[in-house]
């Protein structure tokens, strides 16, 4: 039996019949063919299904798109304005933060979670936000710098 | 990786909740899902219906009432963890709910699902039992209370009863009685899960320890109490050589063991960690 949910996703909104077992992130890329929001691990470890739920940082492997209703989400195709980068796309470009890019998504709206608390962590602070996202090309070194980029040129 | 059907429903308040499951022996409650959703995508759980407390406003928020701080069940981990009156009067419950998972998860967790859910290896119940925590929960013949230390059961066991719902979970204010508290864990390096988890909760006065308790998540299959009865620090200075000496004869009869910590390894986790909590809760303690 299908639930109707009517959400807000980048700006835009949408009223779809869902049943209820479809999960957020099935909602996004096939409903909805926002396919920038990865399927990685499917058991809430990875990251890469991370996009922002009312602003917060969340696993859309993690929720049902039920749970989604009356929400506003932002994946990573909602980020730039006007076409611009989004400071942190730019700052993951600049400071070569991805390699494959498979984690990028989830790594940059992890992060936009963080800097919207936070508009200037320390390294430290960008590591522990960055806890529930996993990249398996080189590690975290570029990403972490990415993101203190893109905190040091808001602040400019 | 989807669960398999269910009917899905939404309560608009905890009476309705508590109504629903009275209709639906074979439903279980939705609130932020990271216990749940798991369960259910790798078949351990498969639910006939959903009902979604996510919305129900009554039973979320914090609040201080006659010494003791208001925690609703669908208040997420988040919002414990960076609440400046969690932090300044119950500091060690903010702390471990800031040690859940990651920033993701606490997002959406919530301490009414991770207490239900009882996971041995999780972070609020050795916490919550050390504290003397209260829990509060709603059925079909009215409210009822019970103790922290009651409410843990066994793996994946608690005292809520089929039928009832988790409203609030009262925890005292201890930072301002002169308690120091600290919860201290070595976690599993990718799922963050404790592999021993140490709370520690020590009054002094006068420079004696007048009360300290000392619970574990992840060494036995539901939190171990060391010290129901009071403990051998009580009555005396609680020195570093007294916690010394109380852990090395700390006893924990069958611990868990797997791939990651053998038994025997977890028991030398509790009793290195036991004891540099003890000491920290002793140092934050007013007396």
């Amino acid at each position: 039996m299908a639930t109707r949910i009517d959400l807000e996703v980048n700006g835009e909104r949408h009223e779809r019949d869902v049943e209820p077992r479809q999960l957020l992130v099935h909602f996004l890329r096939e409903e909805l063919g926002l396919t920038g929001t990865n399927v990685g691990c499917e058991t809430s470890l990875c990251g890469a299904c991370t996009v922002l739920m009312d602003g917060q940082a969340v696993k859309s492997c993690t929720q049902l798109a039920v749970q989604a209703d009356g929400t506003s989400i932002t994946t990573i195709e909602g980020l730039q304005t006007n076409g611009e980068y989004h400071p942190l796309q730019q700052a993951f470009w600049d400071c070569h933060g991805l390699q494959c890019g498979y984690c990028t998504p989830g790594m940059i709206l992890a992060a936009a979670d963080l800097l919207e608390r936070n508009a200037s962590p320390t390294e430290r602070e960008v590591r522990d936000a960055l806890k529930g996202n996993l990249c398996r090309c080189t590690g975290y070194h570029n990403i972490v710098k990415s993101v203190l980029a893109a905190a040091a040129g808001g602040e400019s | 990786m989807y669960p398999a059907s269910f009917e899905y429903v939404r309560a608009t308040s905890a009476q309705e909740a508590v109504d629903l499951l009275a209709q639906n022996a074979d439903a279980k409650l939705l609130a932020g899902g990271h216990s749940l959703i798991p369960m259910m995508k790798l078949r351990l759980a498969q639910p006939a219906k959903l009902i979604d407390i996510g919305r129900i406003a009554e039973i979320r928020g914090i609040c201080e009432k006659e010494g003791t701080l208001r925690i609703g069940s669908l208040t997420t981990h988040d919002t414990i963890a960076n609440s400046e009156l969690v932090r300044q009067k119950c500091s060690i419950l903010a702390g471990a709910a800031n040690k859940i998972g990651d920033p993701q998860v606490r997002n959406k967790g919530t301490i009414g699902g991770n207490i239900a859910h009882a996971d041995p290896a999780s972070d609020l119940p050795a916490v919550l039992v050390a504290l003397g925590a209260t829990v509060h929960m709603l059925g079909p013949n009215g409210p009822r209370s019970v103790a922290a230390g009651e409410f843990f059961t066994g793996l994946l066991e608690t005292a809520l009863e089929a039928g009832e719902i988790l409203t609030e979970i009262e925890v005292p204010a201890c930072c301002e009685d002169g308690s120091g508290c600290t919860y201290l864990k070595v976690e599993h390096p990718a799922s963050g899960y404790a592999v021993c988890g140490a709370a520690a909760v020590v009054k002094m006065e006068d420079g004696s320890c007048v009360s300290a308790s000392l619970c574990f998540n992840g060494i036995t299959p539901t939190v171990f109490n060391a010290w129901p009865n009071g403990g051998p620090l009580v009555g005396g200075s609680a020195d570093d050589a007294t916690i010394a000496a109380a852990m090395a004869e700390l006893s924990i009869d069958e611990p868990m063991g797997d791939i990651h910590a053998s038994g025997e390894y977890r028991v030398a986790l509790a009793r290195a960690y036991g004891k540099r909590a003890l000491i920290a809760a002793r140092e934050r303690s007013g007396g």
